[in-house]
C-alpha cells in the first residue's frame, strides 16, 4: 500500500534539494567569475570579456554587455573542465586521489540542508521558514559538517604522493583544527544571548537567530566581537587569502591539488566556492539578520508571497555582497606566512574569543538575576 | 733572402735602437725582423723591387765623415754625427749598411704615408662591401693604420670599367687598381710571360693587356692573390664569399710532385678557394691556377658516398666485413697509389706483408712546365719509395697485373685509387678476379668492383706526402668528410686487425709516425709527425739516386740535386 | 667590519596591532581602483602605438629609384649574435642599366625570425642603409620554414624608405657626364 501523501512530500524534498544545489552550484560558478572580474578591477584590468553564446551578441545593447561582463564564462569553464582529458598521474594512490575531490564537495553541499533562506506566511499569518530541514541544533550540524570539508583536502595531499600537495594538506589540517576552536568560542556567546529568557528564542535553531533579529538589533551590532572572530576564522576555514595555506600558488605550485586536473581539478575549485557561499549565508544568517530588513526596523514588505521573494532576495543581497567582500580582501591583503596564521589563530583569536565567551556569560548572568 | 746565419750581420739603428739584421737585405725587411711594419704595395720579397708606390717612405741617414779626410765627424759630446737625409727615400728600394740609421715612426714618415694615402684614394671608389678584398686588402688595413681617416677630396671620382676581362680566370676592377706593377713583374719574372701593362698617364691610367694577348698563362691567378687592393678578381671566387668568413688551412696541393703550400679556405665545411701558402724552399709564394680546381672534387657527383658489396648498398662496417673475407685469399695483389698519403702507403705496406700479397704501383705522368706543376702527376711517388711500397720506379701503366693474372698467380686485387681499366687491363682479363676499391670518386673499376669502400680526399684528412726534392710535408683536414664515411688508415687498420687479431693496429698518425720512423735505415728515422715544421722537413735520398726520375729543373728544384745528400 | 646600528623602532600603538585600520585603508584602495580607467589593451582590435625607434622584425628596403639597396656584403651575416641572417651572395648582370657601378646584389637572402633576437645589430652595421628593423613586431607561421623570411618577403615588409645618400645615382651620373674613361 502506498502512502502517496509521503511520497509527495518526499518528491517535493528531493526536487527542492535540487533547486538548492542548482543554486548553490551556480552561485559558486558566479562567484569564479566575479572573482576574476573584481580582481581584474581592482588591477585595472577588465578581466573576462570575450566569451558569448551564439547569436546571444546580435541582441541590440544586452548582447555586448553580456559579453563585456563575461556572463558565459563560467559555462565555458565548466565544459572545459569537462572535456578535458582525465590525466591521473602513476604515482598517486588511486582510489583515494579519486575520492577526494567528492569528499571536498559534498560537506559544502550537505551543510546548505540547514540554510534557511527566506520565510512563508501560511494564511492565517504564521511564519514556515524556507529551509530543507528545520534542525534544533542547525548550527551544531553546519560546525560538524562543514569541519569535514577538510578531509578531502587531507586525502588529496596524501593521495598525490607528491611534495607540494602533501606540505598543502598538513598546512590545511593544521590550520583547519587551530581555528574550528575560535569559530566555535566565538558562536557560543552568541546563543547564549540570544536564548536568554525574554527573547523568545531557544536552543540552536538557525531559524530562531533569524527570528531574533527581527525588528531588532542585528547581532553584529551586539557582539562584533564575536563576528569579528567568527568572520576571520570563516576565512580560514574557507581557505581564502589571506589563510589559503593549503593552495599558495607562490610557494607550493597548488598546494593539495597540483597533481590535479581536468574535472576533479574542477570540483575541488567549485568546492572552495561553495565553502564560500555556503559560509556567507551562514554569517547572514547569524549577524546581518538574515532575510529581515534593517535593524531595530520591522520588515517593511507584506506578509504574503510577495514579502517572501522580496525576503529571499535581500538575503541574496547580504550573501553576495558578503562573497564580494570575501574576494576583496583577498585581492586587498597578501597572504600571512605559515607560522603567522598559527600565531594568528592560537595566541589571539582563541584567547580573545574566551575572554569574549566569558565576558558574555557574565554579562548575561548578571542581566538574567532574578529581579530581587 | 732569410737571415739563417749564413750571411754576415751588420748593426742598423732602427728608430734610436741598435739591431743587428743580416746584410744585403733592404729596409721594410730589417725593420719587419724587428716587428716595426714598414708599410709598401708595391714591394714584393719574392719579386724585383719597382718602387713606384712610395708607401715605404722612411728617413733614413748615415754616419758623417769628413770627405776629404774620410775621418769621422764627431759632435760635441764625441759621438759620431748622423748626416740626415733632408728627403725619405723608400725602404723598399734601400739596402741596410754598417751603421745606417732609420726613423719609421718621425712625423715627416708619418706625414708621407698620409700624403701617399690621400692619393691613393682619391679615386679609389667606395667598393668595399662589394669588394672581394675587403677584409685582406693592403689599403683597407694602411688606411686605418697610416690614413688621415677622413677625406678633403670633394670633386668627382674617375669612374673607370668595372669589369675587364684579362683572361679566362682573371676579372679587373679598373677603378681600385693602385698601379703597383706586382702583377706586371710577376708575369715578366716568374712565368715568363709578358702580357701586361700600364696604358695612359695620369689618373688615366689603366693595366691592360698586350694587344692581341690575355692573361692565359697557368699562373695567372697568382696575380689576384698579389695584388694588394681588388683590382684583380679571381673569376671563380667572384663575389662567392667574404673572406672574413673563411676558415685557412695548410695544405699541400696534390697536383703534381712539386708539392706546393697551400691554403685550403672553408666555412661550414664547404670549400670556397684555395690560395698558394709561402714556402721558399718550395713554391715561394705561387702556385698553379689547375690546383686552385682541385677542390672542385670534393662535391663532384661522381664522389662514391656510400659503401656497397656486390653493387648493393651496405654500411661500412658490414663492406669492411666482407673486404676481409676477400683478402684472405692467398692469391692477393694489392695495388697502391701514389695519391695515398705516407702514412696509407705505410700501412698499405704492411698489409701487403701480412696477406703475403704482391704489390702493384702506377705512375702518373705529363708534361714539366718548369714551375711548379712536374712531369709526376702524384704528390707521393717519393714515399712509396720511403716506405718500401715499392723498390722500382713505376711505369704509366699495370701491364705486370696482366702478366701475374694470366699466369694465374692474382685471384683477388685490393685497388686504392687507381682505374685498372685505363691501366692496360682489359675486362676480359679481369673477369675471373675478385677486386675491393677503396677510393674516393667512381671510375670503371668502382663499378665493377665487389666491393666498394668510399674514402676521404686530402682536404678531408691529415696526412703527409713527399715531394719532388724529397722533402717531407704534411696537411691538415680543412673540412670534414662526408657523413658515414672513414679515410683511408681506417679502413686499412681495421683490415690489418681483422686479419692479425694479435697486433693492434692502430689509425691515429701519431701513433702510425712511432712504427714509421723506427728503423734507422730509413731517412724518417727519428723524425716525429707532430715536429714536422709547416715547411716541411728535407729528406736524405742517396738511396734512391740511381732511379730514373722523370721530373726536370723547375723552381727550387734541380735533378742532380737528387744525387747528392741534402739533408737539412 | 661595518658596525651594525640597530635602530629603535616606535613601539605600535593599541590600534596599529589590530591592523584592522590598515586593512581598512587597504580595502579602500582596492576599492576606489576598481572604477579607475582600466589599462588593458584589447590587442588583435587595437594595436598599440609603435615608437619611432622600435626595432621590429628586420627588414630589406628599397631606394627611392626601386633599387635594391642591399649589395650583399654579408656584414650582416657577420655581425649577427645569433647567425640568423644566411646569404647566398650574387653578380648583378652587365647589362643591368638601372643598377650603375653595383655589381654585386644577394642572390638569397634569409632571415630565421626563429633566430633573430631583434638586437638591431644588422641594421647598425650595414654601409649601405638597406636593412632596417621597421614597426612589424607580429610574426607567426605554422612551420620552421615559414618563420625564415625569404627575400622577397623582406623587400615586401621593408618597402622603400627615403636615402639621403644616392651613392648608386652619384656614381651614375658621374659615369654618365663625364670622368669616364
Ligand atoms: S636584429 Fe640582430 S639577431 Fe636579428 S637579424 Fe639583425 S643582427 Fe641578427
Ligand atoms: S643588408 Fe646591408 S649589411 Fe647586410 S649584406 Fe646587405 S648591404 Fe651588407
Ligand atoms: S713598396 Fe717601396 S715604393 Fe712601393
Amino acid at each position: 500500500m502506498l502512502d502517496f501523501e509521503l511520497l509527495f512530500l518526499v518528491g517535493l524534498k528531493v526536487l527542492f534539494a535540487l533547486l538548492m544545489i542548482g543554486a548553490v552550484m551556480t552561485m559558486a560558478g558566479y562567484s569564479v567569475l566575479a572573482e576574476r572580474k573584481v580582481s581584474a578591477w581592482m588591477q585595472g584590468r577588465v578581466g573576462p570579456n570575450r566569451t558569448v553564446l551564439p547569436f546571444v551578441e546580435y541582441i541590440p545593447f544586452l548582447g555586448p554587455y553580456l559579453k563585456k561582463m563575461g556572463i558565459f564564462q563560467p559555462l565555458a569553464d565548466g565544459l572545459k573542465f569537462l572535456f578535458k582529458e582525465e590525466i591521473i598521474p602513476g604515482h598517486v594512490n588511486k582510489f583515494y586521489y579519486n575520492l577526494a575531490p567528492i569528499v571536498a564537495l559534498v560537506p559544502a553541499l550537505t551543510t546548505m540542508v540547514v540554510l534557511p533562506f527566506g520565510e512563508f506566511f501560511t494564511s492565517d499569518g504564521e511564519s514556515i521558514p524556507l529551509m530543507l530541514a528545520d534542525l534544533e541544533v542547525g548550527i551544531l550540524f553546519i560546525l560538524a559538517i562543514s569541519s569535514l570539508g577538510v578531509y578531502g583536502i587531507v586525502l588529496a595531499g596524501w593521495s598525490s604522493n607528491s611534495k607540494y600537495p602533501f606540505l598543502g594538506s598538513i598546512r590545511s589540517s593544521a590550520q583547519m583544527i587551530s581555528y574550528e576552536l575560535a569559530m566555535g568560542l566565538s558562536l557560543l556567546p552568541v546563543f547564549l544571548w540570544v536564548s536568554e529568557p525574554g527573547t523568545g528564542a531557544m536552543g540552536l535553531s538557525l531559524v530562531d537567530i533569524v527570528h531574533s533579529q527581527g525588528n531588532a538589533p542585528w547581532l553584529l551590532l551586539v557582539q562584533p566581537l564575536s563576528a569579528l572572530i567568527f568572520l576571520i576564522a570563516l576565512f580560514a576555514e574557507t581557505n581564502r587569502l589571506p589563510f589559503d595555506m593549503p593552495e599558495s600558488e607562490t610557494d607550493l605550485v597548488g598546494g593539495f591539488h597540483t597533481e590535479y586536473g581536468g574535472f576533479k581539478f574542477g570540483i575541488f575549485f567549485v568546492a572552495e566556492y561553495a565553502h564560500i557561499v555556503v559560509g556567507s549565508a551562514i554569517f547572514t544568517i547569524i549577524f546581518l539578520g538574515g532575510w529581515h530588513f534593517l535593524p531595530w526596523v520591522a520588515d517593511p514588505w507584506p506578509s504574503t508571497w510577495v514579502g517572501t521573494l522580496i525576503g529571499i532576495g535581500w538575503f541574496l543581497a547580504k550573501t553576495i555582497f558578503l562573497i564580494f567582500f570575501f574576494i576583496w580582501i583577498r585581492w586587498t591583503l597578501p597572504r600571512f606566512r605559515y607560522d603567522q596564521v598559527m600565531n594568528l589563530g592560537w595566541t589571539k583569536l582563541l584567547p580573545l574569543a574566551l575572554l569574549n565567551l566569558i565576558f558574555y556569560v557574565l554579562l548575561v548572568t548578571w542581566i538574567d538575576q532574578p529581579a530581587s | 733572402m732569410g737571415s739563417n746565419g749564413n750571411t754576415s750581420s751588420i748593426t742598423i739603428n732602427l728608430n734610436g735602437n741598435d739591431v743587428d739584421v743580416p746584410a744585403g737585405i733592404n729596409l721594410v725587411e730589417a725593420a719587419a725582423i724587428h716587428g716595426t711594419e714598414v708599410p709598401h704595395y708595391c714591394y714584393h720579397p719574392q719579386l724585383s723591387v719597382a718602387g713606384n708606390c712610395r708607401m715605404c717612405l722612411v728617413e733614413m741617414g748615415n754616419p758623417m765623415r769628413d770627405r776629404g779626410t774620410g775621418e769621422p765627424i764627431l759632435d760635441e759630446n764625441g759621438v759620431q754625427k748622423i748626416g740626415w737625409i733632408p728627403k725619405p727615400v723608400i725602404g723598399c728600394g734601400t739596402n741596410v749598411t754598417p751603421g745606417m740609421h732609420i726613423k719609421t715612426e718621425s712625423s715627416m714618415v708619418t706625414d708621407s704615408r698620409e700624403g701617399i694615402m690621400e692619393f691613393l684614394l682619391v679615386n679609389h671608389p667606395l667598393d668595399c662591401p662589394i669588394c672581394d678584398q675587403a677584409g685582406e686588402c693592403r689599403l683597407q688595413e694602411f688606411a686605418t693604420d697610416y690614413g688621415r681617416g677622413y677625406s678633403r677630396y670633394v670633386e668627382r671620382k674617375n669612374v673607370k670599367p668595372k669589369r675587364t676581362r684579362l683572361g679566362p680566370r682573371v676579372t679587373l676592377d679598373d677603378e681600385r687598381c693602385i698601379l703597383c706593377s706586382r702583377c706586371i713583374r710577376f708575369c715578366q719574372e716568374v712565368v715568363d710571360d709578358d702580357v701586361l701593362g700600364f696604358v695612359d698617364r695620369g689618373s688615366f691610367s689603366t693595366l691592360t693587356c698586350f694587344p692581341g694577348k690575355e692573361l692565359s698563362n697557368n699562373y695567372s691567378l697568382n696575380t689576384v692573390d698579389l695584388c694588394p687592393v681588388g683590382a684583380l678578381t679571381s673569376t671563380d671566387f667572384r663575389f662567392k664569399m667574404r673572406v672574413w668568413f673563411l676558415k685557412e688551412s695548410p695544405g699541400i696541393c696534390t697536383e703534381s710532385s712539386a708539392g706546393s703550400n697551400i691554403l685550403v679556405s672553408s666555412r661550414e665545411g664547404v670549400i670556397h678557394r684555395i690560395t698558394p701558402r709561402r714556402n721558399d724552399s718550395v713554391n715561394d709564394s705561387w702556385m698553379a691556377d689547375s690546383g686552385r680546381e682541385l677542390y672542385k672534387s670534393v662535391t663532384n657527383e661522381k664522389r662514391l658516398l656510400t659503401s656497397s658489396v656486390e653493387s648493393q648498398k651496405c654500411d661500412l662496417s658490414s663492406a669492411i666485413n666482407s673486404a676481409v673475407t676477400f683478402l684472405q685469399d692467398k692469391k692477393l695483389g694489392i695495388v697502391g697509389s701514389c695519391h695515398s698519403s705516407l702514412e696509407e702507403q705505410y700501412l698499405l705496406t704492411k698489409l701487403a706483408k701480412t696477406t703475403k700479397a704482391k704489390k702493384f704501383l702506377r705512375g702518373h705522368f705529363g708534361d714539366d712546365d718548369g714551375i711548379l706543376v712536374s712531369a709526376d702527376r702524384t704528390p707521393n711517388l717519393r714515399g712509396t719509395l720511403v716506405t718500401g711500397f715499392s723498390t722500382k720506379y713505376p711505369t704509366d701503366d699495370l701491364t705486370e697485373i696482366s702478366e701475374a693474372i694470366d699466369k694465374k698467380s692474382i685471384s683477388t686485387l685490393l685497388v686504392v685509387g687507381e682505374d685498372l681499366f685505363n691501366s692496360g687491363l682489359t675486362p676480359d682479363q679481369l673477369k675471373g678476379v675478385s677486386i675491393i676499391y677503396i677510393g674516393t670518386h667512381e671510375n670503371a673499376t668502382s663499378s665493377r668492383a665487389n666491393v666498394v669502400l668510399p674514402s676521404l680526399t686530402s682536404f678531408e684528412k691529415s696526412g703527409s706526402f713527399i715531394n719532388r726534392s724529397f722533402r717531407l710535408q704534411k696537411f691538415k683536414q680543412a673540412v670534414p668528410g662526408p657523413a658515414g664515411l672513414l679515410p683511408d688508415l681506417h679502413i686499412i687498420a681495421s683490415f690489418l686487425n681483422a686479419l692479425d687479431q694479435e697486433k693492434e693496429q692502430t689509425s691515429d698518425i701519431v701513433s702510425i709516425w712511432k712504427q714509421l720512423s723506427k728503423s734507422s735505415t730509413n731517412p724518417l728515422h727519428k723524425i716525429k709527425y707532430t715536429d714536422i715544421p709547416q715547411d716541411g722537413i728535407q729528406l736524405d735520398s742517396t738511396r734512391w739516386s740511381d732511379l730514373d726520375f722523370v721530373e726536370k729543373k723547375a723552381m727550387h728544384f734541380s735533378p742532380r740535386k737528387l744525387n747528392k745528400v741534402t739533408q737539412n | 667590519m661595518a658596525k651594525t646600528v640597530v635602530l629603535p623602532r616606535e613601539p605600535l600603538s593599541l590600534s596599529e596591532r589590530t591592523y584592522l585600520p590598515q586593512i581598512v585603508t587597504g580595502l579602500k584602495t582596492t576599492f576606489s581602483n576598481m572604477f579607475k580607467e582600466k589599462v588593458t589593451l584589447q590587442y588583435p582590435e587595437e594595436k598599440p602605438i609603435i615608437p619611432k625607434n622600435y626595432r621590429g622584425v628586420p627588414t630589406l628596403v628599397k631606394d627611392p629609384n626601386g633599387r635594391e639597396k642591399c649589395v650583399s656584403c654579408q656584414l650582416c651575416e657577420f655581425v649577427c649574435p645569433p647567425k640568423a641572417i644566411r646569404i647566398t651572395p650574387g653578380a648583378v648582370s652587365e647589362d643591368d642599366n638601372s643598377r650603375a657601378h653595383v655589381e654585386k646584389a644577394p642572390k638569397e637572402f634569409e632571415i630565421n625570425m626563429l633566430r633573430c633576437i631583434y638586437c638591431g645589430y644588422c641594421q647598425e652595421v650595414c654601409p649601405e642603409e638597406a636593412i632596417f628593423l621597421q614597426e612589424e613586431y607580429s610574426s607567426s607561421g605554422y612551420s620552421r620554414e615559414e618563420m625564415i623570411n625569404k627575400k622577397d618577403k623582406l623587400y615586401e615588409l621593408g618597402g622603400t624608405l627615403p636615402d639621403s645618400h644616392y651613392k648608386w645615382d652619384k656614381k651614375k651620373s658621374a659615369e654618365d657626364d663625364g670622368n669616364d674613361h
